[in-house]
């Protein structure tokens, strides 16, 4: 077979982005390279990007479900795919899948108006954590502490909030021990895990965490796997809380992932192990389609 | 070669990796400004787009 044609539909080229790039070039492969500040698709027609599989690095959650939405119908394999991307790109959707698949999560209450939220919050029990159902790297990701602070917040939310901000995501606050755990899934394996080690009750490296290696355990891979599953699989990363009493919860699942504090803390080369999966794609089609074909 | 461009918020000299790309994103040393890399003959630097409700991973 000749070389696969792959493409990387992006909004910026960041570190993680660059780092694709030179993996798939010590391949062998040029990826070329689609922004989505500039791409235009005819629905229905041939797809506008001519490759034989898309990695999704968009940074707009809804730029990337419409675009891979579109190369999927018009049978575009892509990594991720719409449907893993729907799912995870909405925590609310994520964590409904999780459960209904029994994938441990912190408690979580849904309520659409602030009335019912307040009620929602009285009955998980103060400390909780409130969330907006789409976002990234901890923003407007709330720690209610008390009744004031929650009528507050959800007077503020009300007034000054989009409509996206009229479903209430709240999840009970788990007292972790000073770091989270995220782990990377390619198809079903369990590549490398960072500790993320930080003094704020957020601990993401975009706000400042520490990423530092975390040895992948027997427990570690087994949630991980399972959680990938849960949400379709492909290229994930998963993020897990650790109870007071070493229980581990799966908080959200990531399908844009960053790993650039990763792969020095880790020793693990992710673009490279990406690319080889993306190129496994390309030759063999979608895990889940191949086992439709199987 | 590394070279330089301008930073359009501050006019610090920023330089640029031999093997810099369109639209990478660097950051101005003088005044902290993300800066998006554009493609041209001189290559140039734009501001960086502003943060979005939906970004992120």
């Amino acid at each position: 077979m000749s070389k696969p044609r792959i493409g990387i539909l992006l909004s910026r080229v960041r570190v993680e982005e660059k780092l694709l790039i030179q993996a798939f070039q010590r391949l062998g492969v040029t990826a070329e390279v689609f922004d989505d500040r500039q791409v235009v698709f005819e629905l229905g027609n041939p797809p506008a990007l001519p490759v034989d599989v898309v990695v999704e690095r968009c940074i707009n959650h809804s730029r990337a479900l419409y675009a891979l939405r579109i190369l999927g119908d018009a049978g575009v394999p892509c990594v991720n795919d719409y449907e893993v991307a729907l799912v995870c790109g909405n925590k609310l959707e994520t964590t409904s899948v999780l459960r209904a698949r029994g994938v441990p999560t912190p408690r979580c209450l849904i309520a659409f108006t602030p009335a019912s939220a307040l009620e929602a919050i009285d009955r998980l029990g103060y400390p909780v954590v409130l969330k907006p159902a789409v976002g990234s790297w901890g923003r407007l990701v709330a720690k209610v502490n008390d009744r004031e602070s929650a009528e507050t917040l959800l007077e503020h939310k009300e007034v000054l909030g989009s409509y996206h901000h009229s479903i209430f995501y709240i999840q009970e606050y788990i007292q972790k021990p000073g770091r989270d755990i995220r782990s990377f899934v390619l198809g079903d394996r369990t590549v490398a895990a960072i500790y993320r080690y930080g003094d704020h009750w957020i601990t993401n490296t975009a706000r400042g965490a520490r990423a530092e290696n975390c040895p992948v355990t027997d427990e570690i891979d087994r949630l991980s796997r399972t959680a990938a599953r849960a949400v379709g699989g492909g290229v994930l990363a998963i993020d897990l809380l650790e109870r007071p009493d070493g229980e581990l919860l799966v908080n959200e699942v990531n399908y844009t992932m960053e790993f650039r504090n990763s792969v020095p803390a880790t020793g693990i080369p992710i673009p490279d192990l990406v690319a080889e999966y993306v190129l496994d794609v390309a030759r063999t089609g979608l895990p889940a389609q191949r086992a439709v074909a199987s | 070669m590394a070279f330089d461009a301008e930073c359009p918020e501050c006019g610090a000299s920023v330089t640029l990796a031999d093997d810099v790309m369109a639209g990478e994103i660097v950051q101005c040393a003088e005044c902290g400004q993300e800066l998006e890399v554009v493609e041209g003959d001189p290559w140039t630097l734009v501001k960086a787009p502003e943060e979005e409700e939906d970004w992120g991973e």
